[in-house]
């Protein structure tokens, strides 16, 4: 930690591992009601158990990007954050907002658009933090050295905000209604969230693997470029069927194709800098995370996304359990492990040790990893399945759904590993039991040019 | 990375082409906004019953259960056509009945079975619901879902 106020980066993990602890507690519960419909059902019902497992999903994938961003930005500028006061501040309402959220919802105070349920307080809170937050950085950044990657951080910020605005429009209009919701849910993962991910894996890999800062830079701007480029008419990939012209059909499965290679290309970058790294940095587990990040989003959001994306195919295909397979792997890949890279790599030096628990960090990798592969297979048999029968043959939603209870049974067995490994996570990270300085081979050779 | 391809040039051509497909994309907005009003949804007014139906549907959340145009949960039946589905898309009165005596039968209490919470929900509520529901099945939507299951 070369700057004090990159402190208040470990205020926002903190409270990110929490509600990451709640987010997959609530997935447990969820997959279980699957498994085993009437528990629970009179007194949390289905609805508001998925609530809460998405909403805290998101907010804490948002507050460990705040926390990056704050732990990044003075690194980068090289100077203290504006004032570490406002970033507290900030996290106060957060925080506050997202228990207000999560207590309401318990007793049935929410609103009826997927992600967006938030009571209309705790969406102002919201956009008053992201006001707070976009001043303090911006006004960092502008003082400091600019480099790339604080640029298309906050741009990626700047505009992933001003996005925001759409969850407060709601048209009478159904379809419009749609339309503009897909504003914040597309434009956010599929674009300005991809701009943060890509900065953030740029730190990381410039930090990690000490590649030149030109090289790192170059490709960050190619990457991003064909994220947005493919991402904002990718949009199109929802407008199928929802009283949109027709037309979004062509654009929507073309563009969105291109989604694809943003991913594959983050992932290249990520193995192409630790080829030609010549340093050995000791932080194994943040490497792992961050290559495994990049990999699995991929997979995930590229090939899992392509799978069902092109409009001949997402006729038959659209809300089924071949959604839910590439919603979870595509999020885990890209946004939940590219946060736990950073925890990984930024919590040693917050509380200013070596790094510790490293085979404990990595171990939770894989066990977290595996099972969210495992659950993507499951519920890609079970969507498969439906797709056929429900779609192409014509049984009843509830009869087919009768038939896929082996597979769901098997994600819930997936879902415990998940949870276990975010405990082990959790604990690694905050439990120091001993420092576990990987000792370096020796550096690359040689040297890629 | 080829030689031409310097730094500043990648990042001249993310700004320059980020604008380009920004614009494009608003210009189609604008017009899928008024096709959506002028086309797609023109089928049956968009009356006071069927926006009271919309923030029945929303006060409820029955979003994270169903899917409505194949967008939502993935829990419990799609419901975008359910009117259809049910054969009563053309006859409000009947969808009000059915409707009613769907969501006063709810929770099943089947052991085994997937169960819907019960709402107590006023007449009003249910025949805005209704409504809601029966606007969303005339709606255009390119020929989905495949077939009647939904
Ligand atoms: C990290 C990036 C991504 C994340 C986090 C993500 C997540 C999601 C989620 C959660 C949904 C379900 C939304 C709902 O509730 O209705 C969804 C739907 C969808 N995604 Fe992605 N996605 C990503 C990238 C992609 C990419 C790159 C593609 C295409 C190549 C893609 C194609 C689709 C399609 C076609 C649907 C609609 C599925 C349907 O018709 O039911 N996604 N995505
Ligand atoms: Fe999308």
């Amino acid at each position: 930690m070369k700057y004090q106020s990159q402190k208040v980066a470990y205020w926002y993990f903190l409270a990110a591992m929490a509600l990451f602890g709640i987010q997959v507690l609530g997935g447990l519960l969820a997959g279980w009601v699957y498994v085993s419909p009437n528990f629970l059902a009179e007194v949390l019902p289905f609805n508001i158990i998925r609530m809460i497992h998405t909403n805290a999903l998101i907010v804490w994938l948002l507050l460990g990007f705040f926390g990056a961003a704050y732990f990044l930005i003075p690194e980068e500028s090289e100077r203290e954050i504006w004032s570490p006061k406002l970033a507290y501040l900030q996290l106060i309402i957060l925080v506050v907002g997202t228990l207000g959220a999560v207590g309401s919802y318990l007793v049935g105070i929410h609103g009826g658009r997927e992600f967006l349920e938030q009571p209309l307080w705790v969406k102002f809170g919201i956009l008053v933090a992201a006001l707070i937050f976009l001043l303090n950085v911006s006004m960092t950044v502008l003082a400091g050295k600019k480099t790339a990657i604080t640029n298309v951080l906050l741009m990626g910020m700047w505009l992933l905000s001003l996005l925001w605005i759409f969850a407060f429009i709601n048209p009478d209009n159904l379809s419009l209604d749609k339309m503009y919701w897909w504003f914040v849910v597309h434009l956010w993962v599929e674009a300005t969230w991809e701009l943060v991910m890509a900065s953030i894996l740029a730190f990381l890999l410039l930090k990690l693997t000490g590649v030149d800062r030109e090289v790192v830079e170059k490709w960050l701007y190619v990457i991003v470029a064909t994220a947005l480029f493919s991402g904002i008419l990718g949009t199109g990939h929802h407008f199928y069927w929802i009283g949109l012209p027709g037309y979004w059909q062509w654009i929507g499965s073309i563009f969105s194709t291109f989604e694809v290679i943003p991913f594959f290309l983050m992932m290249s970058f990520a193995f192409v800098m630790v080829w030609k790294g010549r340093k050995n940095h000791p932080n194994k587990a943040a490497l792992l995370w961050s290559l495994g990040s990049s990999t699995v989003a991929f997979f995930g959001a590229g090939v899992w996304g392509f799978l069902h994306t092109l409009h001949g195919v997402n006729y038959y295909s659209h809300g089924t359990q071949i959604t839910a397979a590439h919603g979870h792997l595509a999020f885990y890949g890209a946004y939940v492990a590219l946060n736990l890279a950073v925890f990984t790599y930024a919590m040693p030096m917050l509380r200013e040790r070596a790094p510790y628990n490293q085979v404990l960090n990595m171990a939770s990798f894989w066990l977290m990893t595996g099972g969210m592969a495992f659950m993507t297979f499951v519920l890609t048999f079970a969507g498969t399945i439906q797709t056929h029968m429900q779609r192409v043959v014509g049984d009843y939603y509830m009869d087919v759904q009768d038939s896929l209870s082996i597979f769901y049974l098997m994600r819930w067995g997936a879902g415990l590993a998940v949870v276990i490994g975010a405990i082990l996570f959790i604990y690694s990270i905050m439990v120091v039991r001993k420092s576990e300085v990987i000792t370096p081979g020796s550096a690359n050779p040689v040297p890629g040019e | 990375m080829a030689e031409f391809l310097t730094k500043s040039r990648a990042r001249n051509i993310f700004y320059g082409g980020s604008i380009f497909f920004v614009v494009i994309f608003v210009g189609m907005t604008v017009h899928s906004h008024k096709y959506v009003v002028e086309v797609s949804t023109a089928g049956m007014p968009l009356s006071d019953a069927v926006i009271r139906g919309k923030h029945v549907w929303e006060e409820n959340s029955c979003i994270n259960c169903h899917s409505l145009h194949g967008e939502g949960a993935y829990f419990a039946p799609e419901v975008g056509n359910v009117m259809t589905r049910w054969g009563v898309q053309d006859s409000p009165e009947d969808a009000f009945e059915i409707l009613k005596s769907w969501i006063e039968s709810q929770p099943s209490g089947i052991e085994g079975r997937r169960q819907m919470p019960r709402y107590e929900m006023t007449d009003e509520d249910i025949r805005g619901l209704a409504e809601f529901l029966r606007w969303a099945d005339q709606t255009d939507t390119q020929g989905w879902p495949p077939n009647d299951a939904g």
